[in-house]
């Protein structure tokens, strides 16, 4: 069974007396594993269909399934408990909690699984390790650069293990090198732990990583293409 | 909830200074509310002791006319007692008083006194009036330190005392002043002239007569009202006292309240721009795993943490003030004698446990409901607008 499934799915907003159609007639399925972006121009409705995948919001008409739940009949709390337990969020401002360090930034996602102390500690260590922030564990959010601040933002993303991590235009705010170095982390995070990545983007340098790119334009998909070689990790 | 806690508690610290300069207002508010009402309990619970041990003992049987407003009603008021009263001065469970309106002419001034017959050898109530009981040719006079240095009178003076006798005629004696007592309670002092109650008698002509009959404390079987005399329990005497110190209570806290209020306005105004500044941080919250209600728990414990920070600095610098204060006590004097509260001149703090806690509390729960306020918005702020750190 498919990991993510929309079937017909809608997203309309109100616009004052009128509705404006930010996603139309979606169909499309994602597996375990994949590393797929959502592609399209500013307003396409990339963003709207993350969140909903990300169970932060729900769709209008037709359906989302998300990891065998139908975002559109979940409570509010219910949830809350699939995305703590089953996704990881990577922003583009990286969105971390100015007031914690960069240990406390990553271990906030188990804190919220009421994981132990021991076990928390060794999957932050893990999680630093990977990023290659063992060093800055100490810092806070504002004495990190763009680059640092998002390698924290994946590490605590994929510190749970999750099965799905959603990234929202991950790599707008980094210069080249600095995303390339976060793309190349997330592919081989996608490769070591089959963790499943789908992306918001409209960044060249993420979309040359793509194993699957949807391309929309207008809240429609016009194009579905998989099996892309992406880049070695 | 310790998740919450932990959160909580790192977010307000990490707010640094708009934090401090809240716990510090709030913390001075604590002080402030148990300090003011430690010393209200402190005049409450002196002014009592002050009126029980010098003036009214374990209550008082006063004469059906006698009223101690009315000067007027001094010259009536006063009979022989019951059988069952007199039983009582005989076997020294009660002192009998006899009060007539006199007149004094100190310095040539003429000035309107009372003048409180008294058994000499007593002990019902704690002021020296065995004083009086030194034999003199002169009839001897005791007054209290106010009277004396209002009048320019020491020990050894004379003074010309002029009063009317049961018939209503007038008679002048003359006393001289054989004890200064030193007493806290104005009551028995200003104004007041403390002489023989047998002598009273036989100036007055009113042989046996009393004004008022002052009973031993802890007395338990008390007589029964009669048509003359009726009996005024401590409760009774001391209403004044306590309606006094109430009312300054209840001003004092009215004040303390409308600072409290001013702190709790920025504690509100913290959190109401909090909410709006983190809204970028909530988003990310309930992105993370967080529900709505955990992060409005989140937010009114951020608020209400700023209260119980307070009281932890509040008992650091509070305590040892208000334990030195409660030890060495404060001096009033001035205040007192022009407020004619003489006995809170040395004024000891009571500061009691139900004090601390019910203020603590009061605080923390108004503190709490106002951090809960501002916090409800984050129940109704979508989280992918929050996320972009735009307002729903």
């Amino acid at each position: 069974m498919a990991l993510i499934e929309l079937k017909d799915m809608y997203k309309k907003f109100p616009m004052g007396k009128n509705e404006f159609t930010a996603l139309k007639e979606i169909n499309l399925e994602f597996e375990k594993g994949e590393f797929a972006g959502l592609v399209g121009p500013s307003g396409s409705g990339k963003t709207t269909m993350l969140n909903i995948l990300g169970s932060l919001d729900t769709p209008s008409e037709g359906s989302a399934r998300v990891l065998d739940n139908n975002i559109g009949d979940l409570s509010g709390k219910a949830a809350a408990q699939l995305r703590k337990k089953h996704m990881g969020f990577i922003f583009q401002t990286y969105n971390l909690l100015p007031v914690y360090t960069v240990y406390e930034n990553i271990e906030f996602p188990l804190l919220i699984l009421k994981m132990s102390r021991e076990e928390r500690k060794k999957k932050v260590a893990d999680a630093l390790d990977w990023v290659g922030l063992t060093d800055k564990k100490k810092s806070r959010p504002a004495q990190l650069s763009g680059g640092e601040s998002q390698r924290v933002a994946v590490a605590r993303a994929i510190v749970k293990r999750p099965d799905l991590v959603l990234a929202d235009e991950p790599t707008a705010n980094l210069d080249d090198e600095n995303a390339y170095n976060v793309l190349e982390m997330m592919v081989k995070l996608n490769e070591e732990l089959n963790t499943t990545f789908i992306f918001a983007t409209h960044d060249h340098k993420v979309i040359k990583y793509l194993k699957r790119k949807i391309n929309l334009i207008d809240g429609k998909i016009t194009e579905d293409m998989a099996d892309l070689p992406g880049v070695k990790g | 909830m310790k998740l919450e806690f932990k959160l909580a508690y790192k977010n307000i610290i990490g707010a640094g200074l708009r934090t401090w300069l809240n716990v510090a207002i709030l913390s001075f508010i604590y002080v402030l509310i148990i300090g003011s009402q430690g010393i209200y309990d402190g005049m409450m619970k002196q002014g009592v002791r002050v009126e029980t041990d010098d003036r009214i003992a374990g209550g008082q049987f006063w004469h059906k006319d006698y009223d101690p407003n009315d000067p007027f009603s001094y010259d009536d008021s006063h009979a022989e007692l019951t059988a069952k009263l007199q039983d009582m001065v005989i076997s020294e469970t009660a002192v009998p008083m006899l009060i007539k309106r006199a007149t004094i002419y100190p310095d040539g001034r003429m000035k309107s006194v009372l003048i409180r017959g008294i058994k000499p050898m007593q002990d019902i109530v704690k002021i020296p009036t065995n004083s009086l009981g030194n034999t003199h040719k002169k009839l001897p006079v005791m007054i209290g330190t106010r009277m004396a240095s209002t009048n320019n009178f020491q020990e050894g003076d004379y003074l010309t005392i002029r009063l009317r006798d049961i018939d209503g005629t007038f008679d002048a004696v003359e006393g001289r002043i054989v004890k200064i007592m030193s007493t806290r309670s104005v009551t028995i002092d200003k104004g007041q002239l403390w002489i023989p109650i047998q002598k009273l008698r036989e100036i007055t002509g009113m042989k046996n007569e009393t004004t008022v009959l002052t009973i031993k404390t802890g007395l338990e079987n008390i007589p029964g009202d009669t048509e003359t005399w009726s009996f005024k329990d401590r409760d009774y005497l001391l209403r004044d006292i306590i309606k006094m110190v109430k009312s300054k209570k209840v001003s004092g806290l009215i004040m303390y309240m409308v600072l409290l209020f001013l702190a709790l306005l920025a504690v509100f105004d913290t959190q109401v721009l909090a909410i709006f500044k983190r809204r970028k941080e909530i988003g990310t919250l309930i992105a993370l795993g967080m529900t709505r209600s955990q992060v409005v728990k989140l937010f009114t414990l951020e608020g209400a943490m700023h209260g119980v920070l307070a009281a932890l600095v509040g008992a650091l610098y509070g305590t040892p003030l208000i334990y030195l204060f409660a030890k060495t006590g404060m001096d009033f004097t001035e205040v007192a004698e022009a407020y004619g509260m003489g006995y809170i001149a040395m004024l000891y703090p009571v500061y009691s446990a139900g004090l601390v806690i019910g203020t603590v509390f009061i605080v923390m729960l108004t503190v709490t409901v106002v951090s809960f306020i501002p916090s409800r918005k984050i129940a109704t702020l979508d989280p992918t607008k929050a996320l972009k750190g735009k307002v729903s």
